[in-house]
């Protein structure tokens, strides 16, 4: 789709952008130790540091990706919100005190804490660079896709766009600043998705569609003879029925094509039910054709808003409504899940295929859903195992799911803000405001994805616009709102993931393994040089992975930080037998192993090199549920083998 | 850490954990479960996500006040 920029979300988004850089500026004016850059003294108050918490953990993913997934797909978004909080438990319960009472600057510091090695600081500087570049991913991804509608720029300036902001916010500032934007970010994040939560439920639900254009579905037609039946159809009689492209095989489109303005109507067959079952129905689909010769064409006319010109159409509308329940009526937070369940609901779907005249096409059509379908998990493709009789398919939910839980008291971004309070008690209260704010938070994604999907208002071609553009279809300020703060978003998570990085590489890699005397000036010097080369290799990254849903590739972050990281603080805390040689062993396979089969598996096979997912070497895409164990084995394992002397 | 805060973070971590892996064990292998309506003419599925986002934070603020006594006895006999 095409977005117009709107004058009120540009100013907002300035106003925001501004607010961010001159608080970072401002309050980085006085961070010139290494302790003020890296752990803020370690004077954040500890609600401050709870919904700064809350501020980090409220990425983009969660935002953006979960509220997509939602919109698209349902209930399956919702389990991204719920493991994503499940970790929390994990860090609270097992990791917040220990933590802060081991280390002082990175995580590196507390599992080195009983060993002072070398080659613990080595690998654990390693996976927490491989772990924040991970994450950083789907953060710029998703900054990226949020530029587009604002400011009408291609994805690719949106990434370099944010990539450049957040360079300098944490070369300008530390972590005082970011701790404070992050703190402001989250509160405005959690208030507002509330504010969209109640106009959605004010707003109630509507069975039209949206005003731009009224997809058609007509029929019943016998099967046999189709061609000649539509022919004496008043729909198709001031239309030509084109031939199927050869490309195309058996798929089950009819194409017509208008000669008074060229726009061609792509239908696709659907077996009719009821009491015309065994004939089929056609439903208007939309395609967007990229040609041979690089012109990009959206039903037939070259892509764009101008005369002779077409775009795709926004989606989203409920088909039927249970009786009883009248268009537009308010409704509670309960009755719009159980209105819901009795609902009709149109979906969108979406097929690839490839012609060598014509082009690559995606034809986005019309999927007529019960609303218990839309609510019940597995809909989704990286779900759809959990209806499989076959277990092999199903490990690949437990896999993402054992990520997720195992993922939040892993990953070094958020690890390292509870060296920004002063003591334990700080970490713990800490923990506990930062799970009420995202557990809110999560339960609001529901109704957002869910409010998105009926809206009237959604993008086929990006699921990740979902929320934004919900937004929008209620009013043009909270899109604005909305819009800036989930860029501010972006801003933070990607500056607390540079940070760490960087920390990473000042004091674990050059200070520590490197054995570099620096003065204390000269580590915040480096630390702001380790950030604009984290920086600039995310903004690379962004732009290779623009197509992916922004939520999954989290989980993908979630996988290796598990993998990696936890076995070893885990077993530190509870098991006295841990050796250095253990620690950096399972450190490395951990991360090695979660990285070779993400790049193994058939999601990375198919959406980032190009290839048939058939062809991929792992037999799922999540590698978690193998590599997480695969951790704890090996640090007992070579723990055991590696006792000194004496106590054997 | 007090090792007394420690044993009630690891029991409470091993209810929460039970808890957890019910939600993914019954959306793996009893999918169908989860479409039952038991409450309200809302599934199991969504019950059980909500309840399991509110047990998290009803099991934090419970957590918290267990060790805050814990924290406050500690530190009436080291004045005493």
């Amino acid at each position: 789709m095409n977005y117009q920029p709107s004058m009120v979300a540009v100013g907002t988004f300035i106003v925001f952008v501004m607010v961010t850089m001159g608080l970072s500026f401002y309050l980085g004016r006085t961070t010139k130790s290494s302790q003020g850059y890296f752990a803020a003294h370690g004077q954040i108050p500890w609600f401050i540091n709870g919904i700064a918490f809350a501020g980090d953990y409220l990425s983009a993913a969660s935002f953006l990706g979960i509220c997509g997934m939602i919109a698209f797909y349902g209930y399956d978004g919702f389990l991204y919100s719920i493991g994503y909080l499940a970790g929390w438990i994990v860090a609270l319960f097992v990791v917040a005190e220990p933590l802060k009472r081991l280390g002082k600057f990175t995580f590196a510091d507390a599992l080195d804490a009983r060993f002072q090695s070398r080659g613990i600081k080595l690998a654990v500087g390693i996976s927490t660079l491989a772990v924040s570049l991970f994450y950083l991913i789907p953060q710029m991804v998703g900054a990226g896709v949020l530029i587009q509608p604002l400011l009408g720029f291609p994805h690719w300036v949106g990434v370099v766009l944010v990539g450049t902001t957040v360079i300098y916010i944490v070369v300008s500032a530390g972590m005082v600043s970011t701790t404070y934007v992050q703190f402001l970010k989250g509160s405005l994040l959690v208030f507002f998705s509330a504010i969209l939560t109640v106009m959605i439920l004010i707003r109630g639900f509507s069975t039209e569609e949206s005003a731009a254009h009224v997809f058609q579905r007509i029929g019943p037609f016998p099967q046999e003879n189709l061609q000649t039946a539509l022919a004496e159809h008043e729909a198709f009689r001031a239309s030509e029925i084109l031939p199927p492209p050869a490309g195309w095989g058996d798929a089950p489109y009819i194409r017509s094509r208008d000669p008074s303005t060229g726009e061609v109507t792509t239908w696709k067959i659907m077996p009719a039910g009821g009491e015309a079952d065994g004939q089929v129905e056609l439903y208007e689909a939309q395609t967007k054709t990229k040609t041979p010769d690089g012109k990009t064409l959206v039903n037939g006319l070259v892509q764009g808003t101008n005369e002779g010109e077409a775009d795709l159409y926004p989606v989203g509308h409920l088909k039927s409504l249970p009786s009883g329940v009248e268009p537009g009526d308010p409704v509670g937070p309960i009755s719009f899940f159980s209105t819901l369940q009795e609902s009709e609901i149109v979906l969108w779907g979406k097929e690839s295929l490839k012609d060598e005249q014509e082009g690559e096409a995606t034809v986005f059509f019309q999927k007529i859903t019960q609303g218990k379908d839309v609510l019940r998990p597995g809909t989704h493709p990286a779900f759809a195992g959990i209806h499989s009789d076959n277990f092999i398919d199903k490990l690949n939910f437990l896999s993402l799911m054992l990520a997720l839980f195992c993922g939040t008291a892993s990953l070094p971004h958020i690890l390292i803000r509870y060296y920004t309070v002063k003591d334990e008690a700080s970490a713990r209260k800490s923990t506990i405001v930062g799970i009420g704010a995202i557990g809110f938070f999560y339960i609001l994604t529901l109704y957002m994805g869910l409010g998105a999907m009926t809206s009237g208002a959604l993008d086929v071609t990006n699921e990740n616009m979902s929320a934004p553009l919900l937004a929008q279809s209620i009013n043009e300020w909270l899109f604005a709102i909305i819009s800036a703060i989930a860029f501010t978003t972006v801003l933070g998570t990607v500056s607390g993931l540079i940070l760490a990085s960087a920390g990473a590489v000042t004091h674990d890699l050059v200070t520590h393994v490197m054995r570099i005397e620096l003065t204390d000036h000269e580590k915040v010097r480096l630390a702001k040089f380790a950030s604009v080369v984290v920086g600039a290799i995310a903004i690379a990254l962004g732009i290779l992975f623009e197509k992916m849903n922004v939520s999954y590739l989290v989980g993908w972050a979630f996988s290796v930080a598990a993998s990696a990281n936890l076995p070893s603080l885990v077993m530190l805390l509870f098991w006295k037998g841990v050796t250095r040689q253990g620690v950096i062993t399972a450190v490395v396979v951990g991360m090695t192993s979660s990285l070779g089969w993400i790049l193994l598996s058939a999601d990375t096979f198919k959406n980032v090199y190009g290839l048939p997912a058939e062809k991929a070497l792992t037999p799922f895409s999540q590698p978690g549920i193998v590599t997480i164990p695969l951790g704890f084995l090996t640090l007992i394992v070579v723990s055991l083998l590696t006792q000194p002397r004496g106590q054997e | 850490m007090q090792p007394r805060n420690a044993r009630i973070g690891i029991v409470m971590f091993v209810i929460y954990t039970a808890f957890f892996a019910g939600f993914v064990f019954l959306n793996a292998f009893y999918p169908k479960l989860m479409e039952i309506t038991p409450l309200g003419g809302i599934n199991l599925a969504i019950l059980y996500g909500m309840a399991l986002i509110l047990a998290a934070f009803v099991m934090a603020l419970v957590y918290g006040y267990l060790c805050r006594t814990d924290e406050t006895q500690s530190s009436r006999e080291t004045h005493s």
